[in-house]
């Protein structure tokens, strides 16, 4: 016995073998996709006074999400003519890349994180504007009209959004006085629940994420009345599932997890009193469980909104604002009373 | 393994690499087991059931493209800022103000932006 456990230490010691765990969160976030679709499914469901999905699998249809993926799995694959067939195959590669390597530095307890790069955040920011290119190949290369219409929104859309978001984030590297994801954990003890100076951060912030990853009352670019499913309209099989399902869900819990690492206090508890090493992922996935929920809610609470409203509130109110926004912080952070 | 500055770089290209080999992996799955009857018009670009006219390829007005000019200047500006946010504590009142009339120039620019109609989505 104690050699099994010796060489259980010195396996666990080894540096390719650390790496080989870390790198398994790739392989849950799949299925969490799967997860916060269904429950969205349902939530949204409740909410419209439905039931939503209640037969794949039994049990209040646990398995819809499932049925999808092995559904778009069976699924026929075209690729247009008139395409740029290399472009085109390239995209969900991109787009998923965009929205999964933001994990790399999202922390879910002190030692719990693949990487705490020391431009932490600074690097989830810029991984996290990857998926536009995505996207603008797809719009492109689909040689589809509805695509390219898309496609210019989207980028119309991510540009605008992306300011408020880093001037948000900057505010928070100003009070944590760190790029570190931990860090910037680490500074908001003595913590309840919420990081109060950081209240109009958190509004901006979780404004911008919703339009960063493109979920109503932001979708335009791929507003399926208007423009079919914008640049994804020539997109079929496993490639539309990665390219822009997948891909979204991603992104959603990538934010979210970053929200709640930037503004909720990452892993710490909500009394200082519960902080015990085991518990910390649990507080973790619970304040990005919540974030979750509320965008959903948010989802299906206020109606999609128009191109010029979007382009006017993001530059006449949100960037303002998170300029106004530093000041407030800065000056706040240099008076003796936080 | 690199240890160090390098591992950083390192541990990140393997997840990319590991994203790509998922992504990869799936699709090839898929084309395995998914059918394929080869038709002509399913080959065509979708237009709503229409046959498509004109090309894809269309000219379209890119209409911002002075936000997006704007953007470019916000960026760097942020680029700046964060830098500038780490230390900040460190070197006090000095560099608040001097990186508030940095950011007041720039709102300036802003203004000036708005005054003269561009932030306007026609």
């Amino acid at each position: 016995m104690p050699d099994l456990l010796q060489l259980l230490e010195t396996l666990l010691a080894n540096p390719w073998v650390i790496l080989g765990i870390k790198l398994s969160v790739l392989l849950i976030l799949l299925p969490a996709t799967l997860v916060v679709g269904y429950v969205e499914l349902k939530v949204m469901a409740h909410i419209q006074h439905r039931l939503g999905p209640m037969y794949p699998g039994g049990f209040h249809g646990w398995a819809q999400t499932l049925a999808d993926g092995i559904k778009f799995i069976q699924k026929e694959d075209i690729i247009p003519r008139a395409a740029d067939r290399m472009v085109f195959a390239a995209v969900p590669f991109l787009t998923m890349m965009g929205a999964a390597l933001a994990f790399v530095v999202i922390p879910v307890g002190p030692q719990w994180i693949i990487e705490d790069l020391e431009v932490g955040i600074f690097y989830a920011l810029a991984v996290s504007s990857i998926g536009v290119i995505g996207v603008l190949m797809a719009g492109w290369a689909s040689a589809n009209k509805y695509s390219l219409v898309g496609a210019l929104r989207m980028a119309g859309q991510l540009i605008a959004y992306e300011l408020p978001l880093v001037l948000a984030a900057a505010a928070v590297v100003m009070q944590a006085g760190s790029m570190s994801m931990v860090d910037i954990v680490e500074s908001q003890r003595p913590f309840w629940l919420f990081n109060w100076p950081q209240g109009l951060s958190f509004v901006i912030f979780m404004v911008a994420a919703t339009a960063e990853v493109v979920r109503p009352p932001f979708d335009m670019p791929i507003a399926e009345a208007e423009i079919i499913t914008g640049a994804f309209t020539e997109y079929s099989g496993m490639r539309f599932a990665f390219g822009l399902f997948a891909a979204e869900y991603i992104a959603f819990i990538a934010l979210s997890a970053l929200a709640t690492t930037l503004f909720l206090g990452g892993y710490l508890p909500p009394i200082p009193a519960l902080d015990w090493e085991p518990l910390r992922p649990l507080w973790f996935l619970l304040k990005t469980s919540s974030i979750l929920f509320v965008l959903m809610w948010v989802r299906w609470t206020y109606p999609r909104l128009r191109e010029d409203q979007l382009q006017r509130f993001a530059w006449k109110v949100l960037v303002p604002l998170s300029l106004a926004n530093i000041f407030f912080v800065g000056a706040l952070k240099l008076t003796p009373i936080i | 393994m690199p240890e160090g500055y390098f591992g950083d770089y390192f541990t990140f290209g393997m997840f990319a690499g590991l994203v790509v080999v998922l992504v990869g992996g799936t699709l090839l799955l898929a084309r395995l087991v998914r059918p394929r009857v080869d038709k002509d018009e399913k080959l065509s670009t979708y237009e709503c059931g229409v046959d498509p006219i004109g090309g894809g390829w269309t000219q379209s007005t890119v209409r911002y493209y002075i936000f997006a000019l704007l953007f470019v200047i916000f960026d760097v500006e942020a680029v700046f800022l964060f830098p500038w946010a780490t230390v900040f504590e460190e070197i006090g009142i000095f560099a608040f103000i001097e990186m508030m009339i940095f950011i007041a120039i720039l709102g300036l620019g802003l203004v000036y932006a708005w005054r003269k109609k561009v932030l306007e989505w026609i």
